[in-house]
């Protein structure tokens, strides 16, 4: 195997693990805001519990996304350096003002989120919890700007030196809103949150079906079910904002979405269907006629451009992206359908009696993931044979020491790591789910003890 | 009086020296924390080590990401190089700091002793490996790095592990084993803190004698790096600071000053680390053997529209770094008490 299928092995690898855990972080911070808020303000007890349990959750997917972070801030110089050199004057501002805006927020509070109950007073500590989650944002929008740029460069000029062309900012701010940013950014934030509150959801769905801890369990369901809510019906509007970017500035992008061969109006959406990439056509699958045109341009008559319009070695892998694609869409509305019902049956006072429903909870939690994954495999794998759209190929993006054996045996070394810190994690998240929330946490001690409100 | 500021390249150059010198002084303890680990005995020990670095190793590692970061926005071309260069000892590098992360945050999650063990061990190696492999890539920088006319390293693995680079690696280690156990030192107390004072002594002479023996090896091997130092007679008083500080940590210890001493010994590297940019500088990597090849500040750098960008990126966000990181260590003062959140 060459250099370059290794590295774009090793690059998806090590990514697509690094991003199963941010997005839990991101979205059980929101939840931690909302928890501790609920707790200062009403001082109920049990508040204090479900803001310590969730904590100890927040902990571990935290520091699973700290050690594999540190992989992706590193692997754009071992595996990708002339996309680097290409890339370093643009994108490394992004890169840098993540570490400077976002994880030294994040990190430091954190300490205080966790160590930090008994130092100091529970307003401080509410201050805290809202750094880490603003933090945890700030990092998303850093990287997001930074990804969206090679999606749809913007705010640059390109300029020679050491005899080899590079992109230079020209407009800082044009860098930082080019035309994909805020859309995905707004995406990939509901995804986020959808991860977090939907694995809130399963855990306690679980408790409730086994009758455990079950006062803990409906408050945390409450309020996670109606976060859920709230981002899955967003995430349609951003998908769908997003789909119309995609439609403007990466129409090869889009037309492999849907398979999409022939310029023309009209332009189906399948609901499923299979890519035969070498006869260029799609088999099978139900399909909405003018779906697509009206997806992309809002009307069910719009011209799509298909990928026949693109020289062969401009286009992107198509059966890929297509399922991708295929599968996050099609969760996305599994998720809302799933959100939606089980808020009204929770208003009808019937959910909690509901064990179909249940148990469908306790499996959502794989929905956001999956989708997230999913969607940056459509995004990242429909922008090819692109490192940088439109400017530079990933064939020439890579590293030219580098030999196809070492990164060979990087990718092994990954695998192997990873592959054990992945079990350990599921190991250690079974079993704090297991054990539940501590009995001693409605007691707050210390600083924490609160009077109650009415009886102070 | 008018003082000529630096150019931006000048300025970054400091800049980036700040972050990793930043870098060397707060993580540079708790890869020493961990290379003792194994020495605390009992479980109870070996939590309040961890808990020690417990509530800011995280934040201490970040000043590696955003150096690295910052590498990347300034000098994009030394980043390329120099990952894509030390490829092998810089994917070990990463397992390494992958291990210690993880080591400390799972260790106490689960009473079995295997499970323990398990953790203590890696939290031991990765930490000692992380340091030994940073201190042969900077003896590598220090030497020169085989480059081509394009910038591209031109050498090979093994051409990385010579003995000068090696030498670095040890001291680094000596190092920051020496500055971890001051840590200890000062953050325990009880039986732990009278072992850990056994710990110093050794700790310090290790250090003394390989530092001596990298100072030797660098005049009479790598003399560019003492030339600027010999040139400009006023940065002899760095050199001698360093001297100073050094020996002011034995002497801090044996009055029981411990926090002192720790402040000796981060003085100690901020001025290990400024020599290092001094015998560096312009140069960001020398390459050997033509020396025309090397990247400097001027080469390597980003334009300077990005450069100016950066700068005010670096003054809004340090002074906010500076105050937040300061109320943390402030808020987590004094002896260590383990609690029902600790690891
Ligand atoms: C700021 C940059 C950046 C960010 C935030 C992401 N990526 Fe990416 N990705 C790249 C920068 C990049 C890249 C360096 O540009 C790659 C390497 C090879 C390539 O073509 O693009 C890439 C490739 C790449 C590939 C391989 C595509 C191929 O080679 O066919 C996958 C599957 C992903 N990424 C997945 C992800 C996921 C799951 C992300 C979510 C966290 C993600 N990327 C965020
Ligand atoms: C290739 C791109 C990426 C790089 C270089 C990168 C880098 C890093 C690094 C170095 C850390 C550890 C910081 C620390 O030590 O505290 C980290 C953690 C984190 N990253 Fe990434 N990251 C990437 C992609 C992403 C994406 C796409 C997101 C979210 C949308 C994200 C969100 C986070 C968050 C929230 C954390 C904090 C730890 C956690 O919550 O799990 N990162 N990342
Ligand atoms: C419900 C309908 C949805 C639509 C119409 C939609 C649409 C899109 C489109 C068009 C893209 C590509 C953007 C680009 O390449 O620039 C995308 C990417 C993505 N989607 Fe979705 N999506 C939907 C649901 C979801 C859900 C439910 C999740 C996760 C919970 C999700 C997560 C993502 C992620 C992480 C990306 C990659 C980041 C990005 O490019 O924005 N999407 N989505």
């Amino acid at each position: 195997m060459d250099v370059e299928l290794l590295s774009r092995i090793q690059f998806a690898f090590t990514i697509s693990f690094h991003y199963l855990y941010p997005p839990l972080s991101i979205g059980l911070g929101v939840l931690l805001v909302i928890i501790e808020a609920a707790w200062l303000r009403t001082r109920d007890p049990m508040y204090h519990q479900m803001a310590r349990y969730w904590t100890r959750i927040f902990a571990l997917t935290f520091s699973m996304g700290v050690a594999t972070g540190i992989v992706m801030e590193f692997e754009f110089g071992t595996n990708w350096a002339t996309y680097s050199r290409y890339v370093g004057d643009v994108f490394g501002s992004a890169l840098a003002a993540e570490g400077i805006f976002a994880f030294f927020l994040e990190s430091g509070f954190l300490a205080v989120l966790l160590f930090g109950w008994d130092k100091v007073s529970p307003r401080w500590h509410f201050f805290s919890t809202c750094m880490v989650c603003f933090g945890a944002h700030f990092s998303a929008i850093w990287i997001v700007v930074a990804n969206s740029w090679q999606q749809t460069p913007a705010g640059f000029h390109v300029v020679e030196h050491l005899g080899q062309a590079r992109a230079e900012i020209t407009d800082f701010w044009a860098m930082v809103f080019n035309p994909s940013s805020m859309d995905r950014l707004s995406h990939v934030l509901c995804g986020a949150w959808q991860a977090g509150a939907f694995l809130a959801i399963s855990v306690s769905a679980w408790y409730l079906l086994r009758g455990r801890h079950e006062a803990f369990a409906r408050a945390s369901l409450r309020i996670a079910l109606w976060m859920a809510l709230a981002a899955s019906a967003l995430q349609v509007v951003t998908g769908h904002s997003s789909a119309v970017g995609v439609a403007r500035n990466q129409p090869a992008k889009l037309a492999a979405f849907e398979g999409h061969y022939d310029t023309g109006a009209h332009a189906p959406i399948y609901l499923f269907g299979w890519v035969d990439e070498r006869r260029e056509r799609v088999v099978g699958g139900p399909r909405v006629l003018g779906g697509l045109s009206w997806l992309a341009h809002g009307r069910a008559d719009a011209e799509v451009t298909g990928l026949r319009a693109f020289p062969r070695e401009d286009r992107p892998p198509v059966a890929l992206p297509f399922q991708a694609f295929h599968a996050m869409v099609g969760l996305g509305f599994v998720l809302l359908a799933l959100s939606a019902s089980a808020v009204a049956l929770m208003h009808r006072d019937l959910l909690f009696q509901s064990r179909p429903m249940l148990w469908a909870m306790v499996f959502a939690v794989l929905g956001p993931q999956i989708a997230n994954q999913a969607g940056w495999w459509a995004a990242e794998v429909g922008r090819q044979p692109w490192i940088v759209q439109g400017l530079l190929r990933t064939s020439e993006g890579l590293s030219r020491t580098v030999r196809a054996e070492a990164v060979l045996a990087s990718l092994v070394l990954f695998t192997a790591v990873y592959a054990l810190l992945f079990a350990v994690f599921v190991y250690l998240l079974n079993d704090k789910i297991q054990k539940g929330p501590h009995a001693g946490d409605l007691v707050p001690t210390g600083k924490l003890a609160l009077p109650e409100r009415g009886n102070a | 009086m008018s003082v000529a500021l630096p150019d931006l390249n000048t300025m970054w150059f400091i800049l980036v020296g700040v972050l990793f010198t930043g870098y060397a002084m707060l993580d540079g303890f708790d890869l020493g924390v961990g290379q003792l680990h194994l020495l605390a005995r009992g479980d109870r020990e070996r939590r309040i080590m961890l808990n020690a670095i417990g509530p800011v190793w995280d934040g201490n590692e970040v000043w590696l990401v955003t150096g690295g970061g910052a590498l990347f926005a300034a000098f994009p071309e030394v980043y390329a190089t120099v990952f894509s260069g030390f490829y092998i000892p810089f994917i070990l590098l990463l397992v390494a700091l992958i291990f210690r992360a993880v080591a400390i945050e799972f260790r106490s999650k689960q009473p079995m002793p295997w499970w323990r063990a398990m953790w203590d061990w890696s939290f031991f190696g990765g930490s000692l490996l992380s340091a030994l492999l940073i201190g042969v890539a900077m003896g590598n920088i220090a030497w020169g790095m085989p480059l081509d006319d394009s910038g591209e390293f031109a050498g090979s693995f093994l051409g990385l592990l010579h003995p000068y680079a090696l030498i670095l690696g040890v001291t680094t280690v000596a190092l920051f084993m020496m500055h971890g156990a001051i840590y200890v030192l000062m953050k325990t107390e009880g039986e732990l803190h009278e072992r850990a004072r056994g710990w110093v002594n050794p700790c310090i002479i290790f250090f003394i004698i390989c530092y001596a023996t990298t100072t030797m090896a660098t005049l009479i091997y790598v003399p560019h790096m003492t030339e600027r130092v010999r040139q400009e007679p006023a940065f002899f008083l760095v050199a001698l600071g360093n001297m100073l500080a050094i020996a002011n940590i034995p002497r801090e210890i044996h009055r029981g000053e411990d926090f002192r001493a720790f402040l000796s010994s981060c003085a100690a590297m901020v001025a290990l680390m400024a020599l290092f940019g001094l015998g560096m500088f312009p140069n960001l990597v020398r390459a050997v053997p033509d020396s025309a090849n090397s990247l400097t500040v001027y080469t390597a750098a980003s334009s300077q529209k990005t450069l100016g960008i950066m700068l005010n990126i670096a003054l809004i966000g340090v002074p906010m770094v500076l105050a937040y990181s300061a109320s943390i260590y402030w808020i987590f003062r004094g002896k260590v008490k383990l609690d029902e959140m600790s690891y």
